[in-house]
């Protein structure tokens, strides 16, 4: 399955695949109306420190602890995606008490999101990826 | 190969996708109590808050069983294992025979005798969806709930129905609150922002007696009631199989690979006893992700498999009107606490491995990160240990282990 993969040499720490995150998944046509003067809550985030970045988002794991986790049945596997219900979710945070990755949060009404490869929003392919101006975040078979 | 599994909650669903992982062609059987297809049971408090409906409970969609190949036998109660016939009997008389057979009956709540108490006229359990119906059913505005049990349960049921009562009264022989999961600190600082929201306490004390409509404490103190709820604690369901001969403690004996002393016998869930890797001891870990877990390794070992269920720790996300708790691990070695605006953090170090973690309020956040380190027992002289004390983070690993996390690189 293709995968988003981080390449931490090449990350310049610019957080637009934050933004990029943001507005693909805000529902909106306009990047600028969509996040002008909002705070953003990305499914993906970059790590910093002492000269180095990288971006974290979901791992899309094979043995998904977060899904054997979540206590509403709410976060599921569809060929290979991990996905999530936020209509089930009712926010217990299991999902963060588990995922090794620290790649679930809550989102702005509470429930958690997560990213899914941008396959429930209109950006076709994952929009970090496509955002990211020096390819340090990649889409691919590895 | 005939399946059958005792019990149709987490650890049921568990062993099912077990099986099915390589075994598509196998009969499989599930014998369950209550009337219902698996359901989210910690979600009965969110059911009474009205934010989930008994459609979204359904833990699986509504074609699990038919896209499994499941036969499910709901309603029913299975009285007995025969490991020489290798046969289940039910209370009808009826039977299944079993080749590979899973036990997960689960808990039941644990109601220690008290004076009077045949005289509480709405007196309730919380563990199961018709538990929280038949609670729904008797209360109104004008309801004044006395809780027994301070503790997860006793507790969250106060959450799902402050709402729609007049007023909830807890009383908890322990002197604070969830003791099991919860340094003093931490008990304090949530019992006061239940008290902030109208939550009574009772510590320290216990009901002497029940009259038709008050309780006297020990203390002297007098609580009048209308409903009652019993959260005192619960028990494993061991009886199936410590009559047919296994061996049991606490709780059903089972090895990591899940399967107990009888032969093709296994066992997962509330009912058994796990090994907590944080103390290297057999406890009681009545968690969901533990049940799920045990569940999908007994099943893949039932269908053939070498699967091993052997990072069992105790592990808790918990929220009470906002104010969310995290914890994991033992609290054991040395300590290091760090205050947060709205929380704090304690994290407990001992032999060069990060043991257990307490997180309340703002520090919450990506807890995942330490548990695995809890799981993984991964050295702390091998990461920066300062940079993931202040925050749990990625950047704290050595950049081979980044690049396999993030990079997909062995």
């Amino acid at each position: 399955m293709k995968r988003v993969y981080v390449n931490e040499q090449w990350c310049l720490g610019c957080h637009l695949c934050e933004y990029f995150c943001a507005f693909a998944n805000s529902g909106q046509s306009d990047m600028a109306r969509a996040l002008k003067d909002a705070v953003i809550c990305p499914r993906i985030k970059v790590e910093e420190h002492d000269g180095i970045s990288f971006a974290v988002n979901c791992r899309h794991c094979t043995e998904p602890l977060c899904v054997k986790s979540c206590i509403a049945g709410a976060l599921s596997v569809k060929d290979g995606l991990i996905v999530i219900d936020q209509d089930k979710c009712v926010g217990c945070f299991s999902c963060i008490m588990s995922c090794p990755f620290g790649a679930l949060m809550p989102s702005d009404t509470g429930v958690m999101q997560k990213c899914e490869l941008c396959t429930s929003n209109s950006a076709g392919k994952p929009a970090c990826v496509q955002g990211c101006p020096n390819r340090a975040i990649v889409f691919e078979e590895r | 190969m005939k399946y059958v599994i005792i019990g149709n909650s987490i650890a049921s669903v568990g062993c099912i996708e077990g099986i099915r992982k390589t075994d598509r062609d196998g009969s499989i059987t599930v014998i369950g109590e209550e009337p219902y297809r698996t359901y989210c049971r910690p979600l009965i408090s969110y059911l009474l808050m009205g934010r989930t409906t008994e459609e979204k409970m359904a833990y699986r969609d509504e074609r699990f069983y038919s896209d499994n190949n499941v036969t499910c036998i709901t309603g029913k109660k299975a009285i007995k294992v025969d490991p020489k016939q290798k046969l289940v009997t039910m209370e009808d008389g009826s039977s299944v025979p079993y080749d590979k057979l899973l036990v997960a009956t689960g808990s039941r709540p644990f109601v220690p005798p008290m004076v009077g108490m045949d005289r509480i006229r709405k007196k309730f359990s919380f563990m199961t969806l018709d538990d929280a119906k038949t609670l729904e059913q008797s209360l109104t505005r004008h309801s004044r709930v006395l809780i027994v049990g301070a503790g997860l349960i006793g507790l969250k049921c106060a959450e799902g129905i402050l709402d729609r009562v007049k007023s909830i009264t807890v009383v908890d022989l322990a002197p604070r609150i969830l003791p099991s999961i919860l340094d003093e600190t931490g008990s304090e600082l949530v019992r006061k922002w239940l008290e902030d929201r109208g939550l009574v306490f009772h510590l320290a004390d216990s009901v002497a007696e029940f009259l038709d409509d008050t309780a006297l404490l020990k203390s002297g103190t007098v609580v009048p009631y209308d409903v009652v709820v019993l959260a005192v604690g619960v028990r494993p369901n061991t009886e199936l199989l410590k009559e047919a001969g296994a061996e049991v403690g606490k709780g059903i004996k089972i090895d990591d690979r899940c399967a107990t002393t009888i032969p093709d016998i296994y066992a997962a869930g509330d009912c058994t006893e796990s090994h907590d890797i944080t103390i290297d001891q057999d406890r009681i870990l009545a968690l969901l992700p533990n049940a799920f877990m045990q569940g999908e390794c007994a099943g893949s070992n039932m269908a053939g498999q070498e699967a091993l269920f052997d990072k069992a720790i105790p592990m808790n996300a918990i929220g009470f009107f906002g104010l969310h708790v995290i914890t994991a691990g033992s609290y054991i070695g040395d300590d290091r606490l760090y205050q947060s605006r709205n929380g704090y953090k304690r994290l407990f170090i001992q032999d060069g491995l990060l043991k257990g973690y307490i997180l309340v309020g703002d520090t919450v956040s990506r807890a995942g990160i330490y548990t695995s380190l809890i799981r993984n027992k991964t050295p702390l002289e091998d990461i920066d240990f300062e940079l993931i004390c202040a925050s749990p983070q990625l950047m704290a690993f050595a950049r081979k282990d980044r690049a396999a996390k993030l990079g997909g690189v062995q």
